[in-house]
């Protein structure tokens, strides 16, 4: 924060000039390097072809799926209906949305594959459906991660012999594996498990995407609490005494007095953990979440296009922890105190 | 008011150190109890377990007839009963300077925000800084904030008041005004426990004046006598010394 620049030779103007100046220099020379490098590879760059995967807008059509006269064409609430009889008298409907066209008449023989009726399909692509996919389990593992780095963090310096001791062999196990190899743990053994047992007593299993959640959370939480309890310990012992000294509990004073202090110190050791989880959560496409890294993936061999799509894949990861980098020095200068 | 009988404490730093040898004290409600004595005497330790902020080893210590060594014994109620200021102000910097009287009269005493927020101003126009209510104690003077201090300890409505050395971290122009608010509080009948070098304080306030040195009592007097004829040799060396 503050520079003290007294304590050397002062710097004049050109000092400053002169190395902005360098920045700039440094910066293009890498913006360089990399446009050399990619007019050297023998690849034909195709740009253009990238948007079709952040928002679909093309016209799609409907195909009769089965050989007869069509029947019957009427709307059904929002959607419009072609009915398709075939030989055996038996009736298919094929639905088209509202606004989409009809191309057929009633009294039409329609071949199997006959384009019945054509609709602009619009909606999201497959890499911004990942983003998304990405950016909700983030935001669930982060919320996870804070419950539970707080009160392990809390546990970790408490001094009840269970609390402390399993707090410690939870953050070191945590903290001591690969996450990938704790989320297939989770998601294959664990997973396997409660979606048997709840098959059992007649639920649905649960999805990959709360495994995957759970994971994150369970790892993010291990760092959490050591941050946490960083934090807490940070905070002058005096604070403590003075809020006990008035009569306030251990957890009122806790909650009220430490906590307060030490989350503010800990607020940019936490958005580093943060920005972490969200490119960590780039695993999860091992246990079929179909999240931003994985959804680059299935769009790279479909396309063939490899370096457009990852260059687009780190520009997005980049938008979402610069965004919550921001976020945090938001909230940062508003708790300045 | 306060029972202090024979009470011993040791530290494992980690060597022991025997730093309360059977020190026994007692003081009358209204009375105004001064304890000198070099660093390292044991004084604030002593005071420190007069709230139980330091668990004493030995003895007993009865506030108001509780027994604060016993286990069971309800902790956070005597604390409640007993204000304390400490050498290092230790406000909260979170909160204002209002917020730091009414947090531990909502969450304590479970009183409503208004009535906290009453009492609150009423004490900091009693320690004469009530127009700072709004700020953050960092943008204080020291001496303004070890009289926010004060009167945050005299929220709780307590019946004794402990001092740890209230002036010492403070500039020296500043001790006088957080003396005259102790001053004040002696003459409206404070039962009041003073760790201090405050000679002039001593001499002007005090009931008793207690010598401490090495972890034990070694003279009791009023004042008059005290500082003008000590008894034991220590303390006329320790007189000297800071006269």
């Amino acid at each position: 924060m503050t520079q003290y620049r007294g304590l050397d030779k002062p710097k004049g103007r050109g000092f400053f000039l002169f190395w902005k100046a360098m920045f700039v220099a440094a910066m293009l020379a890498l913006v360089a390097f990399f446009w050399v490098a990619s007019s050297s590879v023998e690849y034909i760059w195709r740009w253009n072809r990238v948007p079709q995967y952040f928002w679909v807008n093309e016209a799609a059509d409907v195909r009769a799926e089965a050989e007869g006269d069509v029947t019957i064409i009427d709307r059904q609430g929002n959607e419009q209906r072609v009915v398709v009889r075939d030989a055996s008298g038996e009736e298919h409907p094929h639905m088209l949305p509202g606004e989409g066209t009809v191309l057929v008449s009633t009294g039409d023989f329609a071949y199997r594959g006959d384009v019945l009726g054509r609709y602009q399909l619009n909606k999201p692509g497959i890499l911004l459906e990942g983003l998304w996919i990405t950016l909700e389990v983030s935001v669930l593992a982060i919320i996870g991660g804070i419950v539970i780095g707080v009160v392990t963090g809390l546990c970790r310096i408490s001094i009840n012999p269970m609390l402390r001791w399993g707090s410690i062999a939870y953050i070191e196990i945590i903290r001591g594996s690969p996450l990938l190899v704790q989320i297939f743990l989770w998601y294959f053994v664990v997973g396997t498990l409660i979606n048997a047992l709840l098959e059992h007593v007649g639920l649905g299993g649960i999805s990959p995407l709360w495994y995957g959640v759970m994971a994150l959370a369970l790892f993010t939480g291990a760092y959490v609490a050591e941050i946490v309890r960083a934090g807490i310990q940070s905070v002058h012992r005096g604070q403590m005494e003075a809020a006990r000294s008035l009569g306030m509990s251990y957890a009122q004073a806790m909650r009220k007095v430490i906590l307060p202090q030490a989350f503010r110190r800990i607020m940019p050791p936490l958005a580093g953990q943060f920005i972490s989880l969200i490119k960590d959560s780039s695993l999860l496409g091992v246990i079929a979440i179909r999240e931003l890294t994985k959804a680059t993936r299935e769009v790279v061999t479909t396309s063939l296009q490899p370096f457009e799509l990852w260059i687009v894949c780190a520009v997005l990861y980049l938008v979402l922890t610069f965004t919550l980098s921001l976020f945090v020095q938001y909230l940062e200068r508003r708790a300045i105190r | 008011m306060i029972n202090a009988t024979n009470v011993h404490k040791f530290f494992y730093t980690p060597d022991r150190l025997h730093a309360l040898r059977g020190v026994s004290l007692s003081v009358a409600p209204a009375e105004v109890v001064v304890i000198i004595g070099p660093s390292g005497s044991g004084k604030s330790t002593f005071l420190r377990c007069l709230n139980r902020l330091e668990y004493a080893d030995e003895g007993s210590i009865l506030i108001e007839g509780r027994d604060i060594l016993d286990p069971d014994c309800e902790i956070n109620e005597v604390r409640a009963e007993v204000g304390m200021v400490f050498q290092s102000f230790n406000l909260f910097p979170h909160l204002t300077v209002l917020e730091n009287l009414t947090l531990a009269q909502t969450t304590v005493r479970k009183r409503g925000k208004a009535e906290a927020e009453k009492k609150g101003m009423e004490l900091l126009r009693k320690v004469g800084i009530a127009e700072k209510h709004s700020v953050y104690p960092d943008q204080l003077s020291g001496g303004q904030q070890q009289r926010v201090a004060i009167a945050r300890a005299l929220a709780m409505d307590p019946k004794a008041m402990l001092f740890d050395e209230p002036t010492s971290a403070l500039d020296p122009e500043m001790v006088g005004e957080v003396l005259d608010v102790m001053k004040n509080l002696a003459r409206e009948g404070m039962t009041m426990v003073v760790v201090t070098h405050e000679m002039g304080f001593a001499r002007e306030v005090a009931d008793r004046v207690v010598f401490m040195d090495q972890g034990s009592i070694l003279e009791v007097g009023s004042p008059d006598r005290f500082f003008t004829a000590p008894e034991h040799d220590r303390t006329k060396l320790f007189l000297s010394q800071i006269l």
